[in-house]
């Protein structure tokens, strides 16, 4: 999420790959390819490091040399030992540009980190949540009411999109009919330039200050309130160690992009990816339909399957030692969520999608220590309710073509679902 | 074995066997005790299983580590006796142990 606002200044787009890692030197083998996610062409790469080299050294790469930590206990093990590896300046594998940096607490170490997650950790808490849920399920039920019948249409623009977004505004009390621009910034905040998103760096930039231009006019409304409310704008604008951050204009922005982005994308692929999965494994979804209390279940195994960030990355800061291998200060080292959670020494036949595995929720989607998913909860919730609401109305949701997957190392996601709804 | 109390927030008790050795929260988990979900399955890194010791028994329940504090500091719902419960290994010692669950993790 963090700097996602940024790429080396030579990147080019590259739209070649090796489908088989296998014919490669072990010392060329590099996941952190746009190209071989937009092609769901990585699965053989982690399976190589995880089996030959789980703790790898890429020499060179888009984002620099960067170790790739494969396997489950240790992305576990780093994650949680933030005194060793730590998250200050960036949580991605880019760079942030110097001239052009977002400070957000996921890209904190203690004590910031702390203080400002305190802050807004209320809105994304049990209590707000069992609030919010009839207004999020009557959202729900709206768009699946409204949605194309007896036709193909994009699952992903229709369903996915709408719903996070709607989301996002009831979380930042946003006006409702410029939502779509929480989207759009989403977007602009992660894709690479030239990938169809934004087509330069400078477009990016100025997006951005417009998103910052407008959350500082809420910023003013909501700080001068008596009474402040619950949603994100106001818990910043009144919390104590945060209620100067407007002073800190770019760490504001900074904050409010993780917090766009990862309400958004990470739920959004995991909607889309959970009717991928039912399409591929139609036992699993009859499986479903037979005892749809197996639901909350299922969404631990959606987001499992799903990863919706294929890593997160640290940087050691110290001499330091892992599945054998010496790490210097100052290395990157990037956690690949997507391969942990395709381990199979944690998980049995891991490639599977099974809507009852009994320790889904082990799944290590949204990390662990202190840096772990602040708003997990929120996304479970979502994706159980669109379920729920689903298997009352539609028989299927049936997949009718191949999905776009986005180029992207670090937000693994579709652009494009094609389905067609069956009525019960 | 010794018996541990879990109170819900609205006061339902579930009094269960703790077997020593084992954590508070694998008794919450083995007996299907609710708001405590374990995610990381006890490793003191995802915080869901959060409890609020009886001030009668903080002295015998113990401190929690500098790891198990970085965690409960995240949650502004902490309190002085907020402990996360995979950390406590069940003893002899804490045959009658009562913990209460909170409300924000159920």
């Amino acid at each position: 999420m963090s700097e996602a606002t940024n790429t080396q200044p030579e990147f080019q787009i590259q739209t070649e790959y090796v489908a088989d890692p296998y014919t490669l030197p072990l010392e060329d083998v590099n996941p952190a390819q746009g190209v071989l996610f937009q092609n769901d062409a990585h699965w053989p790469y982690f399976e190589r490091l995880r089996k030959e080299d789980p703790v790898h050294w890429s020499a060179e790469s888009e984002f620099g040399p960067y170790w790739s930590v494969t396997k489950y206990q240790d992305i576990k093990y780093v994650d949680m030992n933030h005194q060793i590896f730590s998250s200050e300046g960036g949580i991605t594998l880019a760079d942030q540009d110097e001239d052009f940096t977002l400070p957000m607490f996921i890209a904190m170490d203690p004590p910031k980190h702390d203080e400002q997650r305190k802050v807004v950790a209320p809105v994304a808490g049990p209590r707000n949540l069992a609030a919010l849920e009839p207004e999020i399920r009557q959202r729900v039920c709206n768009i699946l009411d409204d949605l194309p019948r007896g036709e193909e249409f994009n699952w992903v623009k229709h369903l996915s999109i709408e719903l996070t977004t709607q989301m996002l505004a009831t979380l930042f009390d946003f006006p409702f009919e410029d939502r779509y621009k929480l989207t759009r910034w989403s977007d602009v905040a992660t894709a690479p330039p030239g990938t169809g998103i934004v087509e330069s760096e400078e477009q990016r930039r100025a997006e951005l200050l417009e998103c910052l231009e407008y959350f500082t006019g809420l910023w003013h409304e909501r700080a001068k309130r008596d009474e402040p409310g619950n949603d994100l704008i106001s818990m910043l604008a009144h919390g104590g160690s945060t209620r100067d951050m407007l002073d800190r204009p770019m760490e504001y922005l900074g904050n409010l992009i993780l917090l766009i982005v990862g309400g958004n994308d990470t739920t959004r692929n995991s909607l889309t990816g959970g009717v991928l999965a039912l399409n591929q494994n139609p036992a699993e979804y009859d499986k479903l339909r037979q005892d749809p209390k197996l639901i909350p279940n299922m969404v631990a195994e959606i987001i499992r399957w799903q990863t919706p960030l294929a890593h997160m990355r640290r940087r050691a800061l110290v001499d330091t030692e892992l599945g054998g291998k010496q790490i210097k200060a100052g290395d990157k080292v990037c956690m690949w969520y997507v391969s942990g959670n395709r381990d199979p020494e944690m998980f049995d036949d891991p490639d599977a999608f099974v809507i009852d595995r009994p320790n889904a929720r082990s799944h290590i989607s949204f990390g662990f220590g202190i840096h772990r998913c602040m708003g997990n909860r929120v996304g479970e919730m979502q994706l159980r309710i669109v379920w729920e609401e689903l298997l009352k109305r539609f028989h299927k949701v049936e997949v009718t073509g191949e999905p776009e997957r986005v180029y992207s190392s670090f937000v693994k996601g579709y652009s494009e679902l094609p389905v067609r709804l069956i009525e019960n | 074995m010794p018996k541990i109390t879990f109170i819900e927030h609205d006061g339902t008790e579930h009094t269960v066997d703790g077997e020593v050795g084992l954590s508070v929260m694998r008794a919450a988990i083995d007996n299907l005790v609710p708001g405590i979900d374990a995610d990381c399955g006890g490793e003191c890194s995802c915080a869901t299983c959060h409890v609020y010791v009886d001030p009668s028994w903080m002295d015998k329940v113990g401190q929690p580590s500098d790891r198990e504090e970085s965690m409960l500091d995240l949650n502004p719902e902490r309190e002085s006796n907020s402990r996360l419960s995979c950390q406590i290994p069940v003893t002899e010692d804490l045959d009658g142990l009562k913990v209460t669950v909170p409300e924000f993790q159920m």
